[in-house]
């Protein structure tokens, strides 16, 4: 058992409701639910430390707090999320985190290859060399802290021609400036020794053992949760929308979709979108292009085939694809690199499936007999740069953080730290730092024990032991858990990623019915909006 | 082997004669029987809340009779089993087969581990969802297996959409059609590859005609669109045209596969052709006293066939059980020949010959095809380039069902020899 509770049922507070639409929603706010008499994690969830007030989570109905902001945050991908938490630290600023779809991690972050770098094959020098690299640190420690599944399995960088062969100490010599020094070239026999399932004709590796797997669901939920604990206000579905600025008064006003906002300053974290909003704010310096990458997920059976992240080695014919474990314990394939356009377009193609098959079938032939599980596509924010494009304009009391590519999770707490920085810097008094609020997230990865395991959890509450997604094994309690935690799904999809729930195999083929009907009950009892799954 | 916890709270380790895994039909069949045939102790665990399997939510009938429906033949069988005297236990979870003969069980009362005499596995099939078939798209709302939406129909009475497209042409695609017909949801269009549906004709042309629903032949699904909510589907024909379909809900039906995870975790071998457990006539896995019965060998047959199957599998279950009883152990299971089949025949079931093979009245082998097959195909058994058998099969050969194979050739096979072919004499449509 872990010394702290998971992210459950929130500590009560009086006077405001954590859950719930905050105090400007028209209907009455909704009772939060008493934690369990019968959990044994309740007592120790009330003797929290809770050194300030928690923030609001507000989902529906008008922002009409005329209050302004001292910083508001645009974008509760992974890196907003991050800069919200750090900010969170310097207690005297009122903060809030805006997001336009309705959970946080909605966009990219929760379309990556949920890979924790190391940033050996960064380009050194860049500014996303020194984030990746501190990040992949900071990350490390604070997932270990936090309870998110981290597996250090290590990456492998496949060589499968002469040229890429001859490539592989270059990208050592690369890794050594990045002051990644752990990096070693292997020969075929080793490759084939540490990968036996591994397709013929891999002429050798370049071994990188840091290179980890880690939940990309959680990361950006442990963030938000710590700092809407630590008194962030979270407002979701609110698009902003356009940017007025009166230097005379507050600011910023930002037009939501939901209502204004005002705020001293601002940072924009909008990922896909850095660009628009920062159009909005009158600056016009770079366009984001959308860089799609297609995804599959192939079911827990192939884990044993694959033990490190098999990575393509990178040559003038474009990156390839990789084959990487998964911390729920799947196998993925993927991502494709598509230059698009259009920033909705999160579809999967007839083409990019066919190609990542005909790649994959060349990594590791075994894995194209195993069923799929999910197909799934995110975009990158990728720029005319190949780095990050974070600046601070002072004058307009703003930072940008745009050009997050693909280092985004790995680099969030570096990036947030850096943004902190950059605020500072320009002018805005963070005032002295206080430690967080502590957050333990419920485990969702495969190598570490789950509550169908914990036979003291499910004495305590016999819900642990009630198994209502079969494939993923994700019991009642934690899907209780989940609807009572900080932050709340608003459906099947944030659930999904809250409890794994209806993300195996099966699809909800077995539980899909009933766990609509289980959300709908939840949520009715505890006097949440009904919705239509 | 118990892992005890801080507070005292572990494992607890108990001891049955029969464990069965999965209440369906042929699990509940094998426990019935057991019970009855005074086997000691036979326990059956289902994950589910309810015991019945799929035919809980299956609400037309044809289980076992014509009229009679799936949750009433679930009700049947399960009061079967426990009037024979079996256990019935349901919300429990079997997460492991951390040795032979022994389970590892998830249940609200805590964690157990279960060693059994024998063990059966009947844990049924699912439907492949649509990221198993690969259909590219987005990722709306709306989208369902025939499980899924039978389950939010008949069992919770949910709201399903208004405008359908049904993919599939097997017989349970028509299940899917009367479900949506149920919920007041217009079926669009029905979908399959094949350029035939894969049940009778009269039941084709009662969807088409009674129903109204067009069923599109050779034409396959390109592509989902809408976020959110479905919006509708991209199709293809074969001769190239495209066409979208507006609609609001989608219906993934049959592709079935059975549910042998467990299985497989446990080190139970798998055929590659059934993806089930590879059994032998006794229903016997290669692990010693695992067997394996049901959806889960053959994904799918009829809950009827199952059930039979349920029932000669607890014959084999109670020679091991008298054989150890009279022996102190139980008999030593040398496999005998392999069953293959050659294309267009794409499985048989049991896929293995024992070497004592009994070639009683009762043996039967399921066969699936490929594709369809003449009106009057043969099916010939060889070993060895010997002529074990050859008949001349009553009826065209539909891919949406098994054909049966009489089993009494088995007695002419050599235990020693090599595998055993089935092909099929005329092969073409």
């Amino acid at each position: 058992m872990t010394a702290q509770p998971p992210e459950g049922p929130t500590p009560v507070h009086a006077k405001r409701p954590v859950r719930g639409e905050g105090p400007v929603r028209a209907k009455a706010p909704a009772p939060l639910p008493a934690p369990d008499p019968e959990s044994a994690l309740a007592p120790r969830a009330a003797a929290l430390p809770t050194p300030s007030m928690p923030g609001d989570v507000t989902r529906y109905g008008p922002l009409q707090d005329a209050r302004p902001y001292d910083v508001v945050v645009v974008g509760a991908g992974v890196v907003g999320a991050a800069i919200a938490r750090e900010l969170a630290r310097h207690r005297q600023l009122r903060i809030a985190l805006v997001e336009a779809a309705g959970d946080v991690g909605d966009g990219t972050s929760k379309a990556n290859t949920a890979i924790l770098h190391t940033g050996f094959d960064a380009t050194p020098g860049t500014l996303e060399a020194r984030l990746v690299r501190e990040g992949h640190r900071l990350l490390s420690a604070y997932a270990a802290e936090c309870g998110i599944p981290v597996e250090p399995v290590g990456a492998l960088l496949v060589a499968w021609d002469e040229e890429q062969l001859a490539a592989l100490p270059g990208l050592a010599a690369k890794a050594d400036r990045n002051g990644y020094d752990a990096a070693r070239l292997i020969d075929a026999d080793e490759l084939y020794a540490r990968e036996p399932h591994l397709g013929p004709g891999a002429l050798g590796a370049l071994a990188v053992p840091d290179e980890s797997i880690v939940c990309p669901f959680t990361t950006p939920l442990a963030y938000a949760t710590q700092a809407v604990r630590a008194g962030v206000d979270l407002h979701l579905n609110a698009r902003v929308l356009s940017v007025s600025w009166d230097p005379g008064a507050t600011g910023h006003t930002l037009h939501t979709g939901r209502g204004p906002l005002h705020a001293r300053w601002l940072v924009n974290a909008a990922g896909l979108h850095a660009d628009a909003v920062d159009r909005m704010l009158g600056r016009d310096t770079f366009t984001v292009t959308p860089r799609r990458g297609q995804l599959v997920v192939f079911d827990k059976p192939a884990r044993d085939l694959v033990q490190h992240i098999l990575l393509p080695v990178p040559t003038a014919l474009g990156k390839g694809v990789l084959v990487a474990p998964t911390v729920f314990g799947n196998v993925l394939l993927g991502p494709t690199a598509e230059d698009l356009d259009d920033k909705t377009a999160t579809h999967s193609t007839e083409e990019g499936l066919a190609a990542l098959r005909a790649q994959g079938e060349k990594i590791l032939p075994e894995l194209l007999e195993e069923e799929v599980t999910t197909v799934y596509a995110g975009l990158r924010a990728a720029t005319d740069e190949e780095d990050y494009r974070i600046d601070s304009w002072a004058e307009r009391r703003s930072v940008t953080v745009g050009g997050i590519r693909s280092t985004g999770l790995t680099a969030s707490l570096a990036i947030a730290a850096h943004v902190t920085g950059l605020l500072a810097e320009a002018g805005l008094d963070l005032g002295a730092p206080t430690s967080l609020p502590p957050v333990h997230m419920p485990n969702l990865g495969e190598r570490f024990p789950r509550p169908y395991q914990n036979p003291e959890r499910i004495a305590a509450d016999p819900d642990y032991g009630r198994i209502v997604c079969h494939c993923e094994r994700v019991t009642l309690g934690e899907i209780r858990d989940a609807l009572a935690s900080t932050v709340p799904p608003a459906g099947l999809e944030g659930l999904r990623r809250r409890t794994r729930a209806r993300a195996g195999r099966c699809q909800g083929f077995h539980c899909g019915a009933g766990l609509r009907e289980l959300l709908d009950g939840e949520l009715s009892r505890q006097g949440g909006e009904l919705r239509s799954w | 082997m118990v892992s005890e916890g801080g507070t005292g709270v572990g494992r607890r380790e108990r001891d049955v004669d029969v464990l069965v895994v999965g209440a369906g039909p042929a699990g509940l069949t094998v426990a019935e029987h057991l019970a009855a045939a005074d086997c000691g102790t036979v326990e059956v665990l289902e994950r589910e809340p309810q015991a019945g399997g799929a035919p809980r939510f299956c609400h037309h009938g044809g289980f076992g009779t014509p009229w009679t429906s799936g949750p009433r033949f679930a009700a049947r069988r399960l009061r079967a089993a426990t009037d024979a005297g079996a256990v019935v236990r349901t919300s429990v979870t079997v997460t492991d087969l951390p040795a032979p003969r022994t389970v590892d069980v998830t249940g609200p009362d805590g964690l157990e581990r279960i060693t059994a005499r024998a063990v059966v596995l009947a844990t049924g099939a699912r439907e492949r969802p649509r990221a198993a078939r690969l259909v590219p798209g987005t990722r709306p709302a709306g989208i369902h297996t025939t499980g899924e939406l039978q389950q939010a129909v008949h069992l919770y009475g949910r709201y399903i959409g208004r405008r359908a497209v049904v993919v599939g042409a097997e017989p349970v695609a028509y299940a899917a059609l009367e479900t949506l017909h149920h919920a007041g949801v217009a079926v669009v269009a029905q979908l399959t590859e094949l350029d035939r549906p894969q049940v009778p004709p009269l039941r084709a042309a009662d969807a088409r005609l009674r129903r109204t629903v067009p069923l599109l032949t050779r034409t396959m699904l390109t592509e989902v669109l809408g976020r959110g909510r479905l919006t509708g589907v991209r199709v293809r024909h074969a001769d190239g045209r495209t066409a979208q379909l507006p609609c609001d809900t989608l219906v993934f039906t049959g592709d079935f596969v059975p549910e042998a995870e467990l299985a497989r975790s446990g080190g139970v071998c798998l055929d590659r052709a059934t993806r089930g457990p590879l059994v032998d006539t006794e229903f016997r896995t290669d692990v010693p006293r695992v067997f394996a019965v049901g959806n889960v060998l053959h994904a799918v047959e009829t809950a009827a066939t199952a059930a039979a199957e349920g029932h000669a599998a607890a014959v084999a279950v109670r020679r091991l059980l008298a054989h150890e009883n009279r022996e102190g152990r139980a008999a030593a299971e040398p496999a005998g020949p392999r069953l293959v089949v050659a294309p267009p025949l794409r499985w048989i079931t049991p896929g293995r010959l024992p070497c004592d093979a009994r070639a009683d009245d009762s043996l039967r082998f399921l066969v699936r095809a490929a594709e369809p097959l003449s009106v009057r195909p043969t099916l010939t058994v060889t070993q060895d380039g010997r002529t074990l058998h050859s008949e001349r099969l009553r009826g065209p050969v539909r891919t949406g069902n098994s054909l049966e194979l009489q089993g009494h050739w088995v007695r002419n096979v050599n235990a020693d020899g090599g595998p055993v072919h089935i092909t099929t004499g005329t092969g073409g449509r």
